[in-house]
């Protein structure tokens, strides 16, 4: 490449690589395949299985609970109908985003590094999407007629109502899992015949046999695989846009102040990319650390995932600013209202605890420093995450408190079940992160080889 | 290294990708089948009764008007089950030995009801007024069937909420002159459609769909 040729054949280090020093082909594969393939279980994912799975048993106990009492078991009435459940549908629908942005969308623009953090992002979002989807059946009343929002043939000669977002909620919900779900197990087939490969017992060797699809790996597998990952790429970008698009249409349509605006599908996609990027660093930070991939998630990826995390904390920030110059710009009573509700109702301290976690304190991601602190970066990750859900909870709760006429308004308590309903949530969630963890491998294996193919030609070509 | 799978697994894997499609396509068509038949619904499916009441005998055979019995159907919702005192007006003075009739007989004795099996009974979550239809020209047959061809009492529709709205949505398919409304042999001629349009006009028929119409 270099026209002179004197630097031709040496090896220059990358000073800030995207895969650790001394990875060859066979130490990716053993490294990442012995964590799924070693028997038994560690303390520490034990540890981490038990409180998931205790948190599982009460979201157990607590749809029992609902479905036996009804939603009144929650602190919602008129005027507030929609609280917790709605918000926590919310977040967790953002949170996936991050998983099919990096997925797919970097797939496109040809970013290589995403390559060591796609496959847990792409379960993480599998696994959001799924928390998320609970919530509004949960919400229902009748949970067990839910099939009702989809249009089958019935005898009632009854179709949904296609004019209701709450509709549009469900088609783009489940085309957001189906696709998920589709993209992550294609990118997983190359990796699961490696598992069947090195499998040692018959169980294994049969349960990933089956799911590699008789995966061989000739030149023609890899071409239609690649094929089939650039298609399913294709279709899933635009839902990275779409799904919190229509999420957030479920406010906009409504003519309730704090709802009705038209800012809100994209300040809602760049929440969902805010929220899941800080919800990956959240995942990635400790099992990096706790599993010793440090060289294949290195410092360089955290780095980028902050600058992600910065710049769409950014656009999170401007849509928040822009959001309180339309209420005084719109000459709305109203809307004025609403927003000085916000900033010194009886909500006040979640409003300005939102504006602190998702606006201030991310600020210290400017600095390269704190970008390439694990501990710094997981903490500032944490409170996004915090101050992502309050952001969710300020625009539903607090807008439905106080709208119109003085003589409805009224206050929003969560009860215990509201709580209970939420971390049940994340137990549900974890069970399946970690169950996830432990049975297939959380890094794609075939993609990391390719990369340190790459970074080996690349070296020798300086 | 031995091969996990053998040879057939190829050809089980291929035709579970088929099997799969045929399956679901099956599940559905049976669903389908199932909340369609009589089974499910109790369409055609001819009721026990205290009496072996029949409609052919009484409404066919013998010509009584719908309405002797059932009085009330033009000016209310409930199209009224008559009080054995009907049934007494002639069964005191015709068969009064049959065997058969001494239910009907101790009825009126005791002054305990006849208590008859219903046959079309709509969820409680139905408004339904018979007054309203017999008024614009639904005939008695076109929701209870062929009632005076019936020895015992059968439901003619499945009573789901399409049996409903394939009229409301298209009640010139249905829809009779007032004069026909209480004739049980009633025939639909061959230019409903024709006519049909002509009295859904003359009789300000509308086509309610809302959902508070019948849900209210």
């Amino acid at each position: 490449m270099d026209p002179e040729g004197s630097h031709k054949n040496i090896v220059v280090a990358d000073p800030d690589p995207i895969i650790g020093p001394g990875q060859t082909l066979t130490s990716v594969t053993d490294k990442i395949s012995s964590i799924v393939l070693t028997p038994g279980m560690t303390k520490g994912w034990l540890g981490g299985f038990t409180v998931g799975v205790m948190l599982l048993l009460l979201l157990n106990v607590v749809i029992t609970y609902l479905f036996a009492f009804g939603v009144g078991i929650w602190g919602i009435n008129v005027p507030v109908a929609w609280a917790f459940a709605i918000t926590n549908f919310v977040w967790w629908i953002g949170i996936g985003h991050a998983g099919t942005l990096i997925s797919a969308f970097l797939l496109l623009m040809h970013q290589r590094w995403r390559t060591s953090i796609n496959r847990f992002a792409e379960a993480m979002t599998i696994f959001a999407v799924m928390c998320a989807g609970m919530f509004p059946l949960l919400h229902m009343g009748r949970p067990w007629m839910f099939y009702y929002m989809m249009p089958y043939p019935n005898p009632m000669w009854l179709w949904p109502q296609f004019r209701s977002p709450l509709v549009w909620d469900v088609f783009a919900v489940s085309t957001y899992f189906t696709v998920s779900l589709l993209f992550w197990f294609v990118g997983l087939i190359p990796d699961l015949a490696t598992l069947r490969d090195k499998a040692k017992n018959r169980v294994s060797q049969v349960v990933y046999g089956a799911l590699a699809m008789g995966w061989r790996g000739s030149a023609v597998h890899w071409s239609r695989y690649e094929f089939a990952s650039l298609l399913l790429a294709g279709i899933a970008t635009p839902l990275v846009v779409s799904v919190h698009t229509v999420v957030s249409f479920d406010f906009t349509i409504a003519i309730v102040p704090g709802w009705h605006s038209t800012i809100f599908p994209p300040y809602f996609v760049a929440g969902a990319i805010y929220s899941g990027f800080a919800m990956v660093l959240t995942l990635a930070i400790p099992l990096r650390k706790y599993y010793h991939l440090e060289d294949l998630v290195t410092i360089r990826h955290l780095d980028i995932m902050a600058k992600v995390t910065l710049a769409t904390g950014m656009i999170v920030a401007y849509a928040y600013i822009f959001e309180a110059f339309m209420s005084f710009y719109s000459a709305s009573q109203y809307e004025k209202f609403m927003l000085m509700n916000r900033m010194t109702g009886p909500y006040k301290v979640v409003y300005w605890g939102l504006i602190t976690c998702n606006l201030i304190i991310p600020q210290a991601l400017w600095a390269r420093k704190i970008r390439r602190s694990p501990v710094a970066l997981f903490l500032i990750a944490l409170v996004i995450n915090v101050g992502m859900w309050l952001e969710r909870f300020v625009i539903i709760a607090i807008s439905l408190h106080r709208d119109f006429i003085p003589g409805k308004w009224g206050m929003y308590y969560p009860t215990r079940w509201d709580w209970a309903t939420l971390a049940g949530s994340f137990g549900l969630f974890f069970v399946l992160f970690y169950l996830f963890i432990r049975f297939l491998p959380m890094i794609s294996m075939a993609e990391v080889r390719t990369l340190v193919h790459q970074t080996d030609e690349e070296k020798l070509h300086v | 290294m031995p091969q996990i799978f053998h040879r057939s697994a190829n050809y089980l894997s291929r035709a579970s990708i088929i099997g799969a499609v045929v399956l679901i396509g099956l599940l559905g068509f049976a669903l389908w089948e199932i909340t369609m038949s009589p089974w499910y619904t109790d369409q055609y499916v001819a009721k026990q009764q205290p009496v072996p009441f029949s409609h052919r005998h009484h409404a066919g055979e013998l010509g009584i008007d719908c309405r002797y019995c059932h009085t009330s159907v033009e000016k209310s919702s409930f199209a009224g089950i008559p009080p054995t005192q009907t049934c007494m007006t002639c069964h005191s003075q015709i068969w009064t030995n049959a065997e058969m009739l001494e239910p009907v007989r101790a009825s009126y004795r005791t002054d305990q009801s006849l208590s008859w099996t219903r046959v079309n009974s709509l969820p409680d979550f139905v408004y339904f007024d018979h007054s309203i239809h017999v008024a614009k020209g639904v005939g008695c047959t076109t929701c209870h069937g062929p009632i005076a061809e019936m020895p015992l009492t059968y439901r003619e529709g499945t009573l789901y909420m399409s049996w409903c709205l394939d009229c409301h949505r298209q009640p010139e398919k249905y829809v009779r002159p007032k004069s026909q409304v209480f004739n049980p042999f009633y025939r639909v001629p061959a230019n409903q459609l024709e006519l049909g349009r002509q009295l859904v006009k003359e009789y300000k028929i509308q086509s309610l769909q809302h959902c508070s119409t019948c849900h209210r």
